[in-house]
């Protein structure tokens, strides 16, 4: 059985590339044939974040005109085996991808036996959002504490609900789960950040997973190493919690918490 | 937070106002959520319409669709100024 999940926002710059990396590795490296594919034709990003930016040969949008076949396409991870990654194409228009064309991809995909298809949604709810979340069976909302992130969430949600296959077969709904990114515990304690509780309450959802606001997230996309692959960096093993998660495993929620400050810097404000 | 921040941290709770904007704006678009396009003209137009007799608010015409089981109820309330004292309501 495939199972396809969309990684998708509604805004832009929330983390959704860096959330579809890390997820793919975090079920790639538990043993799952996963694909990862970016379905923001025009600028691809995903290649960058994967670290596999100079292997591109084939693309997503090739693949759909049948200029290549899918295997020509697929860029096998040099970390994982298990791995792979479809790339956006750079220079096409957008209307390059049709319904039919991911439906034939997505379908060669579960065909080949791939256990997890993650799809890498563009920012926006034009075609290439709807076409990344409309064959999903799972979804995973990526939200920033903050005010346009939380409302474009909600809009994201209602599409979900309505304009995917499984809302037009009337089948049973798209799984959907939230993750905040950037979460920053010492702002949501001064209360200039909302908080987990505020989100879930919002939006009337659970949360998989809350990543921090960490150093590491940088430092894993200028080196093109998905952040889960750091296990020093807490916003890596915040995702590996969120994978294990989404896999059913229950885990308790970390980084929830402001370090404590110290008797002088609470009297002074350090 | 230090001694000094005391006075400060009162009027500094910018959450709780993103909050509570949050919960009305996701309520409202909720609510509209899967209506037809055509009700915001609808509404605009017949609050011209009403106009032409009844100098009534901005926002006095609602309008709702309803599912009850297989049909559909476009729900339309328009609130009439005080002095009328009357609200009509068609269903």
């Amino acid at each position: 059985m495939t199972e396809f999940i969309v990684v998708t926002s509604g805004k832009g710059g929330v983390g959704k590339t860096t959330t579809s990396a890390s997820i793919a590795v975090g079920l790639a490296r538990r043993g799952k044939k996963v694909a990862v594919i970016d379905f923001d034709i025009g600028l691809r990003n995903l290649d960058l974040i994967m670290g596999c930016e100079r292997r591109v040969v084939y693309d997503f949008v090739n693949v759909i005109h049948a200029e290549c076949t899918l295997r020509q396409a697929l860029i096998k991870d040099k970390r994982i085996d298990t791995l792979h990654v479809l790339a956006a194409s750079q220079t096409r228009d957008k209307d390059a991808l049709t319904k039919e064309g991911v439906e034939k991809v997505l379908h060669e995909l579960r065909d080949d036996g791939f256990d997890y298809v993650i799809c890498d949604s563009p920012a926006g709810i034009e075609r290439g959002a709807f076409l990344a979340m409309y064959f999903a069976d799972r979804a995973v909302v990526v939200v920033n504490p903050e005010v346009s992130s939380v409302r474009d969430s909600d809009r994201i949600l209602g599409l979900l609900a309505s304009k995917t296959r499984r809302a037009e077969l009337g089948a049973a709904p798209v799984e959907t789960h939230l993750l905040l990114t950037r979460y920053n515990p010492l702002r949501v304690a001064d209360g200039e950040m909302l908080s987990i509780d505020d989100v879930k309450d919002i939006l009337g959802l659970d949360v998989l997973g809350v990543i921090p606001e960490s150093d590491g997230v940088l430092s894993a996309s200028n080196s093109g190493v998905p952040v889960i692959l750091d296990d020093e960096a807490s916003a890596g093993q915040a995702y590996e919690d969120a994978v294990a998660r989404l896999l059913g495993e229950q885990r308790p929620m970390r980084f929830l918490d402001a370090p404590k400050k110290g008797f002088f810097a609470r009297m002074f404000g350090g | 937070m230090g001694i000094f921040d005391f006075l400060r941290a009162r009027n500094n709770r910018s959450a709780t106002v993103a909050r509570e904007r949050l919960r009305i704006i996701v309520a409202q678009e909720r609510s509209q959520r899967g209506a037809p396009d055509y009700l915001p003209l609808l509404r605009r137009e017949l609050l011209e319409v009403i106009r032409k007799y009844v100098n009534v608010d901005q926002d006095a015409v609602d309008i709702h669709v309803e599912r009850d089981g297989a049909h559909e109820v476009l729900e339309l309330s328009v609130a009439l100024p005080e002095k009328a004292a009357t609200s009509v309501h068609v269903a």
